[in-house]
């Protein structure tokens, strides 16, 4: 298992409050990793952490050791380039308030890519990866907030894809959205897996299961248990897991 | 107030409480109408074609010259704030760090001035742009002071409209890897741009209808503002022009034309329509790109 | 916290050990038959078996019950899923009951050629490692159930003396043979009844550490 993040003893303050306490953990590539955990344990703050999406909290204040591919994140790095390589899916879907098109294309533009004929080619590819190219080739100039909340949010993973990143972050990416939407998101997110490494923070413990090669639980800003996801989900190590994943929480 | 919510269960109040609503809206609705109505009636009957003439004399009172000096004036008065306005706003929101005791100070400065009677900024402008300046009675000095009057306005209006974009276009932005500058131009501002619209007309509103602060400033020459001479010096906006509702104002005081007040009146209500029209189509065409 | 689900949980561990009561009562009631040659007991198991059928369903339907509704995870998910097995090798046991319960019913009269005593040795065993499985599901008992699996030994052994003496008496008498071959079904009955008793103690200690002796279960499909 090649390895693409590598956290060595992170810690993150939003002013005097720490959220994440001496967290490491190795993320594999091409693989579906899940964090769980209760809401405010840290796990949303820490998938942030990856692609400096924290830079823009004020009072946020980080120290330890990012590493992708070897490269340290916080170190000398083009923060934007960053996040071109490393991108995210948020919870509540959030396409811009433009067309189909340009919402696809905005990652591609914004990285100077100007040429109708590429940019067009980048939209289909990246919206047929995202599985809604067909539902929405013939009507990629209207605006994409006509949409239903579930392909909204593939447009949104489109857009992700379309600046062609390694890391693709998803935070709850189906929490706001129907079963039927979620599962193509599941199953999406199955077939992403082969070309991208993907880290998703999620609430739903049978979508962990479901869909994860390896999953994370935080507890209070620590990472409490990490491994394989059959065996975290059928023999967790650490008593906490086992009571917050059979719901007998606290 | 628990009195108030049992009232409201009773199926009378209720009733009396629908009717309320209603004559409440109807009243307001009745009272644009009463106004608009009184001044197309009064008005209409009036308007002549000597009215519209190229050139003001006693005779005519044309209202041709102040119309022409109202549309140059909004103009400039836009031109001077409305960058001025968005962009200040521009950086309160997406640049000032929270705590920044400048955004404290800038903010109680808008608000403190847009508090202020208008005569206050045309006096402010006679001393300032009229005398300090030597610009003497003019369209700049007019414009300058009507723009220094909506700055405030259009700051809060803007600030208010950025405030309202969703920070989940702005994280998605980001999260592509764009930076701030093109967050704030390719997807804060445009979707901001109903908002900033909406303060521009109210701009629009304030300086078409300013009278005291232009008295001083602009003055009540009844001319277009001509001449395109910079070498000489004889550029248009050194001369003084007044506005439709300046030149409503000298009607008025006169007492000789108060027929052609009305008539002006009219107009007046046709240039505010066609402005509003005039940014709203302007606004569209931007957000569209 | 999910109070409901505590109750549906406790409340299918008091369905197995009212099923596993059934099931040990059928072996002593067997065996009491075959050494009584009575006719009247036998029926009486026989009636037992369609009882242990019934709890069988009903264990069934409230484990699927709660697979739908909790979509259970870790322990929960272990206990559930041990407890669908275990009825099944339960149920095996009741109809095995059943079976000797017929033959005795076969040989009600005759003279035994031998004194069962070894078969009835046999059934006390089975009895106990029937009882030491489902306590150790009970209790969550690893040392228990580890016990059930070497008790294994005791019951194949008796199996093959019982084997070796009917042989034996064949040999001696050729009219031997019919009621040898009875006798040999019924012990190997009970063989049967001890392996159905591991295989239920297999599943308790799946419960308890995740690991069957088949191997990891749950690793046979690794992703990567």
């Amino acid at each position: 298992m090649e390895k693409k993040f590598e956290i060595t003893d992170l810690n993150l303050w939003y002013d005097a409050f720490q959220a994440l306490k001496n967290i490491n953990i190795e993320i594999p590539k091409n693989n579906v990793t899940a964090f769980i955990g209760p809401s405010g344990c840290g796990k949303s703050t820490f998938l942030k952490t990856l692609n400096r999406m924290n830079d823009l909290v004020e009072g946020c204040k980080i120290n330890g050791k990012i590493l992708l591919d070897g490269e340290d994140v916080y170190g000398d790095i083009d923060v934007n380039a960053l996040r071109k390589r490393v991108g995210m899916v948020f919870q509540k879907p959030n396409p811009f308030p433009m067309s189909i098109y340009d919402n696809v294309a905005f990652g591609p533009r914004t990285h100077g890519k100007r040429s109708k004929h590429a940019l067009d080619e980048i939209v289909e590819t990246a919206l047929k990866n995202a599985a809604i190219w067909d539902e929405v080739k013939d009507r990629l100039k209207k605006s994409a907030l006509s949409l239903s909340g579930g392909q909204q949010q593939r447009i949104c993973i489109a857009r992700a894809l379309a600046v062609s990143p390694d890391v693709i972050l998803m935070d709850e990416p189906t929490s706001a959205l129907d079963p039927i939407s979620t599962s193509k998101i599941e199953d999406l997110i199955f077939d992403l897996k082969e070309k991208y490494s993907i880290i998703i923070v999620t609430h739903n413990m049978q979508q962990a299961a479901r869909i994860s090669d390896l999953t994370a639980f935080f507890l209070l800003g620590e990472l409490i248990e990490t491994g394989d996801t059959d065996k975290i989900f059928s023999m967790p190590k650490n008593k906490k897991t086992e009571d917050y994943i059979t719901g007998r929480f606290g | 107030m628990s009195k108030f919510l049992k009232l409201l269960r009773k199926k009378w109040f209720d009733w009396l409480l629908k009717i309320a609503l209603r004559l409440a809206a109807v009243l307001t609705i009745g009272v644009l109408f009463i106004i608009v109505g009184y001044i197309l009636i009064r008005g209409i009957p009036t308007l002549e074609a000597s009215m519209f003439a190229f050139k003001f004399n006693s005779d005519n009172q044309s209202m041709f010259p102040a119309l022409i000096s109202t549309v140059i004036i909004t103009l400039i008065s836009l031109v001077l704030a409305v960058p001025l306005g968005v962009f200040s706003a521009i950086y309160l929101v997406e640049y000032a760090k929270r705590g920044n005791k400048a955004v404290g100070v800038i903010r109680v400065t808008a608000e403190t001035l847009s508090g202020i009677p208008s005569i206050v900024y045309g006096l402010f402008g006679f001393l300032f742009f009229v005398i300090f300046m030597k610009w003497g009675n003019s369209v700049l000095a007019g414009s300058f002071t009507l723009a220094i009057m909506i700055l405030p306005l259009i700051m809060r209006t803007t600030e208010e409209a950025l405030k309202s974009v969703p920070d989940s276009f702005r994280e998605g932005s980001f999260g592509l890897g764009a930076g701030r500058l093109r967050t704030v131009f390719r997807i804060v501002l445009p979707s901001a741009m109903p908002g900033i619209l909406a303060g521009v007309i109210l701009g629009i509103g304030r300086i078409v209808g300013e009278t005291a602060a232009l008295l001083y400033t602009a003055g009540t020459v009844a001319q277009i503002p001509s001449g395109l001479n910079v070498f000489t010096g004889d550029v248009f906006w050194q001369d003084s022009a007044r506005t439709l509702s300046v030149h409503m104002y000298s009607l008025y005081r006169e007492g000789l034309y108060i027929d052609k007040m009305y008539g002006t009146a009219v107009i007046l209500l046709l240039l505010v329509i066609v402005l509003n029209t005039v940014s709203t189509f302007i606004a569209k065409k931007l957000t569209k790109k | 916290m999910r109070n409901k689900f505590e109750e549906q949980l406790k409340e299918l561990n008091n369905k197995l050990i009212e099923m596993g009561a059934v099931v040990e009562h059928s072996i002593s009631t067997t065996v009491e038959a075959l050494l009584k040659q009575d006719s009247g007991l036998a029926d009486t198991v026989i009636e037992d078996e369609r009882l242990s059928d019934a709890k069988e369903k009903e264990i069934e339907t409230l484990c699927l019950k709660l697979l739908l509704h909790q979509q259970p995870v870790a322990s929960d998910l272990r206990i559930i899923s041990s407890a669908l097995k275990m009825v099944t090798d339960m149920e095996r046991i009741g109809d095995q009951a059943r079976d000797i319960a017929e033959i005795t019913k076969f040989l009600e009269g005759s003279n035994f050629i031998k004194k069962p005593e070894d078969i009835e040795k046999m059934a006390v065993e089975t009895r106990k490692m029937l009882k030491e499985s489902i306590d150790s599901f009970v209790n969550r008992d690893l040392d228990l159930a580890t016990n059930v699996l070497k008790h294994d030994d005791v019951v194949d052994e008796l199996f093959m003396k019982i084997r070796k003496d009917l042989i034996g008496l064949i040999r001696e008498n050729p009219a031997n043979g019919e009621q040898a071959l009875d006798l040999l079904m019924i012990a190997k009955y009970f063989e049967r009844i001890g392996d159905h008793a591991v295989n239920i103690a297999e599943w308790v200690i799946f419960m308890i550490t995740g690991k069957h002796r088949s191997g990891e279960i749950l690793y046979q499909y690794r992703k990567y």
